[in-house]
């Protein structure tokens, strides 16, 4: 791992909103390959830390760099070809069609007088078929269930294809088995073609078991990261979530219960 | 979604039924000329009366007309995404009150055509200003801080533009009245129009696929590439200054903006790539028929086109309503 470099960093990196700051002095690398939680009770700023991290608003202090660069020195453009993230929440104003909404994922890819080609076609075909919508490629994306523009966000996340998945809550209004399905969708992107994730998710034991590294975000701005085996205990989640959690099951199949 | 080769025949399609709409115009009115005689007024500028008829009254007014139906159009189909709202209109953000305060200042100052436009086109300027500055305070702009300072400030408008009436004297109000439901009777040179539609079009076209993405949520277009504060900052510019000309040369014609973009998005998907100029198309050639039939209708007595096009766009409209809410129960 040491042969690629990492593609994502932060540098002193300070996050806040509004006069609250939710970490101090970052330092974060993810590598190709890993796979990263970040946890935290409700306010504790996973989510603006997230799209810092996107490049989608200015740190407080510090710098993001993907694959090496900055957001400024790359460009809105090439930036979505390295990175992509999947939004918490996402309304539609106007209709369009499932296999359109998909096909937004390749605008980072075609030039500006390109339109979208059948290979695009395709690849987006292909990501709703990943995600279980293959069948539903013609209907009306106001039409969906929640759970099914969640698993319409990933597809276009993946026709999009980019190497770095920033994921806010990926398994919100999912169901059990789509949960693990899609947990395990980028975990086989991360094992096989060498992508990261960083994901803020909600359930500690899902994190553990499919997170090699995990940040917990304190409510008082400081942050702790490390490996899930490690970080991931029921004392430091007990801390985090300022309720007293017990651990049950054993080695990658650990499950916290409220005491 | 549109193949570029469908949304090409749709676009021929369409630009078939302006020329008819523009034909139509050129024919029909107090003098009635057959086709044959209309191409030849246009290409041997002869025929008498009828010629002048032709060249210097029907045709500046039918190209006027068109223009401005497409301004209208095309602005409305802009701000739509741009509020990422479905009932914007050219007027939600204010710059018709705006052009209604000038343009009836000066017909109360007894100004002519071109005070009135000028005027007109001073206060749809001061409008757009003042919108973008409220709206774009501390903490940047949302759609929704942009949509509510629009909305208030056309109100306050709306307020001056009613307490101008009011105090106005008598013989002048006919002519207010006339202006503010939109109106095509004092048209002039219809070229600078036609030079700003084409501009306004062909600037905003190489931008189209980025405005789908905006349409989706100005993070999901930050987050896939797209620059999104300079191209809203852009769109509001491009369709504040159409807005402006359009009202500047026909006054507040209401409807165009609103239901062109909509009946097309209905047709064809909400691809701006097709939707942009198919709304320049069907606005200019809703507006030349709808001008056509507000003069002759109850000839010599010239309806104000704003009314022909509220009275065509409210029936569609509702219609496309229910239709919609039934689909989608």
């Amino acid at each position: 791992m040491e042969r690629t470099a990492p593609l994502l960093t932060t540098r002193a990196l300070a996050v806040g909103i509004a006069g609250r700051t939710f970490c101090r002095d970052l330092e974060l690398s993810v590598q190709p390959g890993e796979s990263l939680a970040i946890l935290g009770r409700n306010g504790a700023g996973k989510s603006t830390l997230l799209s810092v991290l996107a490049g989608l608003r200015e740190p407080e202090g510090g710098e993001v760099r993907i694959a090496g660069a900055s957001y400024a020195q790359l460009g809105a453009r090439r930036c979505a070809r390295i990175r992509g993230w999947l939004p918490q929440s996402r309304s539609e104003a106007f209709s369009s069609t499932v296999l359109e909404t998909a096909l937004v994922g390749r605008h980072p890819h075609l030039d500006r007088w390109d339109w979208e080609s059948e290979a695009d076609a395709q690849k987006a075909r292909r990501a709703l078929a990943c995600v279980g919508l293959a069948d539903l490629v013609q209907r009306d994306v106001q039409t969906l269930s929640g759970g099914e523009r969640q698993r319409l966000a990933i597809a276009t996340l993946l026709t999009q294809a980019p190497q770095l998945y920033l994921l806010d809550e990926p398994l919100a209004h999912l169901d059990l088995n789509h949960q693990i399905a899609t947990l395990e969708l980028f975990a086989a992107l991360n094992r096989e073609e060498q992508m990261a994730s960083v994901m803020v998710l909600h359930e500690p034991g899902l994190a553990a078991r499919f997170c090699s590294r995990a940040l917990l975000l304190f409510d008082d701005g400081t942050t702790l990261l490390g490996r899930s085996d490690e970080v991931i205990s029921s004392d430091s989640l007990s801390r985090l979530y300022g309720y007293p959690l017990r651990e049950v099951g054993a080695g990658e199949l650990r499950w916290f219960m409220p005491a | 979604m549109p193949t570029r080769r469908r949304a090409l025949l749709i676009l021929a399609a369409l630009a078939g039924l302006s020329q008819l709409s523009i034909a139509l115009a050129l024919m029909v009115g107090s003098i009635p000329i057959s086709p044959l005689d209309v191409l030849a007024t246009l290409v041997d500028n002869g025929g008498g009366i009828a010629g002048e008829v032709v060249r210097s009254l029907r045709l500046p007014r039918a190209l006027t007309g068109f223009a401005c139906g497409g301004l209208l159009a095309l602005a409305g189909a802009l701000l739509q995404v741009l509020l990422r709202n479905p009932l914007a209109d050219p007027y939600v953000l204010g710059i018709s009150g705006g052009a209604g305060i000038g343009a009836l200042l000066a017909i109360v100052l007894g100004l002519g055509v071109a005070g009135i436009n000028g005027l007109a086109f001073v206060g749809a300027l001061g409008a757009m200003l003042l919108v973008f500055g409220l709206a774009h305070g501390e903490g940047g702009w949302t759609h929704s801080r942009l949509l509510l300072t629009g909305v208030i400030v056309a109100a306050g408008c709306g307020a001056v533009v009613t307490l101008m009436l009011a105090i106005a004297p008598e013989d002048r109000l006919r002519g207010m009245l006339f202006w503010l439901m939109g109106d095509l009777s004092q048209t002039g040179d219809p070229k600078l129009v036609l030079i700003l539609l084409a501009t306004v079009l062909l600037i905003s076209l190489p931008f189209a696929r980025e405005l789908n993405l905006l349409a989706r949520g100005a993070d999901v277009a930050q987050a896939l590439g797209v620059a999104v504060r300079p191209l809203r900052r852009g769109v509001y510019l491009l369709a504040s200054l159409a807005t402006a000309a359009a009202v500047t040369h026909a006054g507040a014609i209401g409807f165009v903006g609103l239901i062109v973009p909509h009946l097309i998005r209905l047709a064809t998907g909400n691809d701006q790539r097709l939707l942009l100029p198919a709304s320049v198309l069907a606005g200019g050639s809703l507006l030349v028929i709808a001008d056509t039939l507000a003069r002759t209708v109850l000839a010599p007595q010239q309806l104000p086109v704003g009314v022909l096009t509220a009275m065509i766009g409210v029936p569609v409209f509702l219609f496309l309503l229910t239709r919609g809410a039934a689909g989608r129960g």
